[in-house]
């Protein structure tokens, strides 16, 4: 699954650490869910939509298996 | 638009507080076990009663200690709680394997000393420890 989690970050200027307190998540894991290792339970996705005033669709982009 | 607030990481925190918790507890267990198994020989003289007292108070610390790694694991966000689950599944399961497979060579007589259960246990931390090593390690 891709995301735009740290684009939106950066346009924020905000630390991953930062992140990680608002979503309430190790720094660890707001830096795997950005890489992509990591894939966020729903309840995750709705609390960073929420933090970023957006829909799950536009920070969330499902990756066709190939 | 909400803003990070740096100074309040209650998550965080509370993670820490249950992190301490659990090693007080663990600590405790530890010095229960020890007076249990070494009481009777070097303390009481092989009393009974406070023999039998010295390992019902282990017990009792050891529910403790299994609650305070509970609020622990459940303290964790969805990450770690994924790698904690598959070290402990891979120390489960190594545990469950080998110690049986000690069992039985002990029957068989195929090795030379008497199959000890804290050999397992050690088996199982260490499997453990490996796990969340290569857990971390996979989510970096």
């Amino acid at each position: 699954m891709k995301n735009r989690l740290k684009v939106l970050r950066a346009e924020r200027d905000w630390t991953q650490a930062q992140l990680a307190i608002e979503l309430e998540v190790s720094r660890q894991t707001v830096n795997a869910i950005e890489k992509g290792k990591f894939d966020p339970s729903l309840p995750l996705a709705f609390k960073a939509a929420r933090l970023f005033d957006l829909t799950i669709e536009e920070i969330f982009q499902d990756e066709p298996a190939s | 638009m909400s803003h990070p607030n740096k100074d309040s990481n209650s998550w965080a925190a509370k993670g820490v507080k249950n992190t301490v918790h659990l090693g007080y507890w663990t600590a405790a267990w530890l010095l229960t076990l020890a007076l249990a198994k070494f009481g009777p020989e070097t303390i009481w003289q092989s009393n009974t009663v406070l023999t039998a007292l010295a390992i019902l108070v282990n017990i009792g610390v050891g529910y403790g200690m299994i609650m305070a790694n509970k609020r622990h694991l459940k303290g964790l966000d969805e990450m770690q709680q994924k790698i904690q689950l598959e070290a402990m599944a891979l120390s489960l399961g190594v545990g469950l394997v080998a110690g049986f497979a000690y069992s039985n060579l002990e029957v068989a007589n195929l090795i030379p000393f008497n199959a000890d259960i804290s050999h397992v246990i050690i088996l199982m931390a260490l499997t453990y420890l490996a796990g969340m090593f290569f857990g971390i390690r996979k989510f970096r």
